[in-house]
Parts: C-alpha cells; structure tokens; sequence
C-alpha cells in the first residue's frame, strides 16, 4: 500500500476545541498519493473542514503528524509560508481580494512571495486565464464577476503558484445551479493533467465520475473509504448507507 | 452678569488674540491626529498580534484536567496584548486632565525640553507636552477602533492569502489593510472633531489655544461671558463645517462599495 508514492500521510489527527469538548477531528489516518482524486463526503460538522484547512496548518493540530512530501510539518520547525506554497487552496466562498483586480489577484503571490518578474507572472497568469475562458476579464475586479467566474479566477490563482496538491472546499456549493457545471469542469480538466486533488464537496456525479477515491467522514473520524464504486454501490456501514440515502 | 454689545464691542478688539488661538488649537489638533494615529496602529497591531512565548505548554497531555487547563491558560499569554490592554484601560479610566498634568508636571518635569517660540508666538515647552498627552490619549480612543477594523475584514482574507504563502507581515500590508483603511478612515476623521474640542484642556498647561486667550482677554477687560460665547462660536465654526464634510465623504465611499 505505501510506497514513494505517496505524497502526503496523516497519522492519528486531532483537532480539538474548548479543551476537548468539540472533537472536529478525532483521529484521521491516511495517505494521500501523488496524483490522487480524493473526495471526502460526510454530513455537516464532521469535520470536512478542519480536515483540509489542517493538512497546509490553516488549523494547528492538536494532535498527530503530518508528513508532506518527507517533511514532517507539524513538527514547528519548518518554515510554513514556504511550505504553504505547495498546497492550493480553494475556498466555498471564492476569497478573492476585492481590492485587486483579476490580474493582480493572480499575480500578487507569485511577485511578492515568490519574487518572480512581475511581467513574466503575468505572462503565466494570462495563459491560465485564458484556459478557464476569462482572458477578457483581467482587468475586472471580482465585483464585477459572477460566482462561476469567481471561482474559476480562485482556483487560477492557487495554480499560479504551481502548487503540488490542490485542496478544495465545497468549491461549488455558495453557487447558483446553473453555474456549478462551470467550476466542476474546470476541476475535471486539472484533475485530467495529473494534479492531485483533495475535494470536499456534495457533487457525488464529480464523486463518481473524477474522483478515484472516496473518504466518508463522521464525527471527525474517517467511516469508510474505497473507490468511489465501493462507497456509492457497496457502501458496508450503517452510517454511511444512511447518509447515501439523504443525499442521492 | 450681562450681555451687553458695548462689551462686544470691546472684546472684539481682541479678536486677533482669538484667531491666533484658533491657530493653535487647530494646529495642536491636526497633529494630535497625526501622532495619534500612529500610536493607535502600533496599540491595535499590539492587540491583534500573536506573540506566545508559552504557546507550547498547551501540548503537554501528561496531567491532572486542573493542571492542564492552568497551563492551556499560560500558553494564552500575549505580553504585547496585555501591556496593549493595560494602557488603553488607564487611558479610558483616568480623566483627560489628570493625564495632561501627568506628561507636562512629572514626564516633562523629568525631561528639560528646549525653550523656543516658533510660528513667532508657539511655545514649544509647552506645546510640545500637549500633543504627546493628546497623542497618548486620542491613541488610546482609536485603538479599539483600528482594531475593529481590521478584525472586520472577512477572515476568508487572511485564510486566501496564507493558503499562497503570505507570510502575516505581507497578509497584513497587501491584503488586510487596504480594507480595513475604509472601515477606518471615517471614524479617525470623526476623532479629528472630537479632538478640536478636547484639546482645550491645554490651556491648564499654558498652551495658548482658544481657551488660554478666552482666559487672557477676560482677565484684561474683566468681561467674562462675551469672550468664552466669542470661543464657543469659533469651536463650532471649525467642528460643524468638519463633521459635515467627513459625513459627505462617508456617504459617497458607501455609495461606490455597491457598485
Ligand atoms: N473555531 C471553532 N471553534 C469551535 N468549534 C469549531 C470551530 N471550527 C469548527 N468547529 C466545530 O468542529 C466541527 C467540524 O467542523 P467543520 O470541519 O467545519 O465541519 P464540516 O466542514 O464537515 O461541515 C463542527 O462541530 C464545528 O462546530
Ligand atoms: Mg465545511
């Protein structure tokens, strides 16, 4: 099962709150493998979140490892901005900097993280633009976009920094209907280029169709996981059964 | 006591005293802002901040559930936070005046500033000890307002930029505060009029604002009333025409945020 494919591994992780009363997370393992679609499905509050915002330490841990790439980092001795840059990250309510037009959303990380030519990042940033269709754009602020759009420009701009993983949270879920298709297609085509992706969401079409694992959580444990044919067509716990049953 | 217009009329041969004072007051005003403002960022910084020098105590797991809590508290400890909170409590609990007599008698009886005049009649001895306890003050007010602001900010911001490697210093100076500027601007621009009129304690120092010259012209005619009514219209002359204009602005930044 492992081997050096394997990109990310999580053991034992905690996440507690008011000194262990809230338990998001109650002690998560798995690895995630390069080149991976995961998808985590699981009802509201158990911990989906934390989950994802724990894995680029958004959220510190109260317990566990995270072992990225060989470096253990929830050790506090590496330098996290660094490592931040490795992991994209797209949010449900898109985060895009008001302030800044589309371009400069893009561009800002790359020249003042990462010190790169302003003109060359922009260069880069309008070659991704174009391939969401919103070359046209670059210039608008996000106000100006819809929430499809919005979201294609968030997950352009985590691109932008050439991460290695991609994490993503009910990226469609703050959309009106018609534009979810949009976003979801964006998402297939990344995860056609070999990007390995770790996605919170509720479309279970993108579960089955894209993902090639599925993770259920519950309580801010890890139920059941397998290919998205397991969970969806031979799912084995009651809890799971159930909460197929509401959602499909 | 009485109004009559003779007296008016004699004290409006003092008016040039009254105009030099509104100089001062004005200029005392625009730099408490200034210094204020300054101090009320580094407080609200100080507020915000995330300086724990215990912060690990709160992984220790070995322990009684009493223990534990005790050094979950300790790891809490912010000594920037805390010197922060201290100072802006004191400068809300002790009255203006005692704090003014506390920088010009005891800090600047401590501390032997240059005597000179500037502007030809501005004494710097003690002009200067003016602002510093207006600045100390005014800072203290705006702090908590700065603050807000920034808090106010959606933290979705702060999550977005971290997730791209920003460090909190480049989150801070790219992302948060060119938003926060706007929740922040209208309510300095609101202490500016509340400072124009709280600086008129500073006269008990002997800062020659519009107060010290209404206190001059009646001791030299031995008119009372038409002198300070004489200083309660220039007061509202400057705060009425301020707080309008602040409020025009206010209202056409909103407008252009729903665009
Ligand atoms: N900052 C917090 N303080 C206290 N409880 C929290 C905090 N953040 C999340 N929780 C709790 O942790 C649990 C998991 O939350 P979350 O990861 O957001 O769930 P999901 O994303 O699956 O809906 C919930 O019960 C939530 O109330
Ligand atoms: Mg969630």
């Amino acid at each position: 099962m492992t081997s050096d494919n394997v990109l990310i591994k999580v053991r034992g992780l905690k996440k507690h709150y008011n000194g262990g009363t809230i338990r998001a997370l109650d002690g998560i393992d798995i690895d995630i493998n390069k080149g991976d679609v995961m998808v985590v499905i699981g009802p509201s509050g158990s911990g989906k979140s934390t989950f994802l915002r724990s894995l680029n330490l958004l959220e510190e841990p109260t317990d566990g490892s995270i072992d990225v790439e060989g470096q253990i980092i929830t050790e506090g001795k590496i330098d996290l901005d660094k490592f931040r840059q490795k992991m994209g990250m797209v949010f449900q309510h898109f985060n895009l900097f008001p302030h800044k037009t589309i371009l400069e959303n893009l561009t800002i990380a790359p020249i003042i993280v990462k010190k790169e030519d302003k003109a060359a990042a922009e260069k880069r940033a309008m070659e991704l633009l174009a391939r969401v269709g919103l070359e046209d754009r670059a210039s608008a602020y996000p106000v100006q976009l819809s929430g499809g759009q919005k979201q294609r420009v968030a997950i352009v701009r985590a691109l932008c920094m050439n991460p290695d993983v991609m994490l993503f949270d009910e990226p469609t879920s703050a959309l009106d209907p018609e534009m979810v298709g949009e976003v979801l297609e964006v998402m297939k085509d990344l995860a056609k280029a070999g990007m390995t992706m770790v996605c919170v969401t509720h479309e279970m079409g993108f579960a089955r169709e894209v993902g090639n694992r599925v993770v259920f959580m519950e309580d801010g444990k890890i139920v059941e996981q397998g290919s998205p044919d397991k969970i969806f067509n031979h799912p084995e716990s009651d809890r799971l059964k159930d909460f197929l049953a509401k959602v499909l | 006591m009485s109004i009559s217009f003779s007296n008016l009329e004699k004290v409006l041969t003092y008016l040039p005293m009254l105009l030099q004072g509104l100089e001062v007051t004005v200029l005392l005003s625009l730099m408490t802002v200034l210094f204020g403002f300054v101090i009320a960022f580094t407080l609200a910084l100080m507020l915000l901040s995330d300086v724990r020098p215990f912060r690990r105590l709160a992984k220790v797991r070995n322990g009684s559930p009493a223990r534990l809590k005790r050094l979950e508290f300790i790891s809490r400890f912010n000594p920037l936070r805390l010197i922060a909170g201290i100072y802006v409590q004191f400068v809300r609990c002790t009255p203006m005046l005692v704090q003014i007599f506390l920088i010009y008698y005891i800090v600047f009886g401590f501390i032997q500033l240059p005597k000179f005049t500037f502007f030809g009649f501005i004494q710097f001895e003690r002009f200067f000890p003016g602002i510093v306890a207006l600045s100390l003050n005014s800072g203290g007010y705006m702090s908590d307002v700065i603050r807000g602001g920034i808090e106010g900010v959606d933290q979705g911001q702060t999550e977005a930029a971290r997730s791209l490697g920003m460090s909190k210093g480049q989150t801070m100076f790219h992302i948060i505060i060119p938003q926060a500027v706007k929740n922040i601007l209208p309510a300095v621009a609101n202490e500016f009029v509340t400072i124009i009129k709280e600086s008129s304690v500073c006269y008990t120092i002997g800062v020659q604002d519009i107060m010290f010259n209404v206190k001059s012209i009646q001791s030299a005619s031995f008119i009372i009333a038409e002198p300070l009514l004489m200083a309660t219209f220039l007061y509202f002359c400057l705060c009425f025409p301020t707080s309008k204009i602040i409020q025009y602005f206010e209202r056409r930044m909103r407008a252009s945020d729903q665009r």
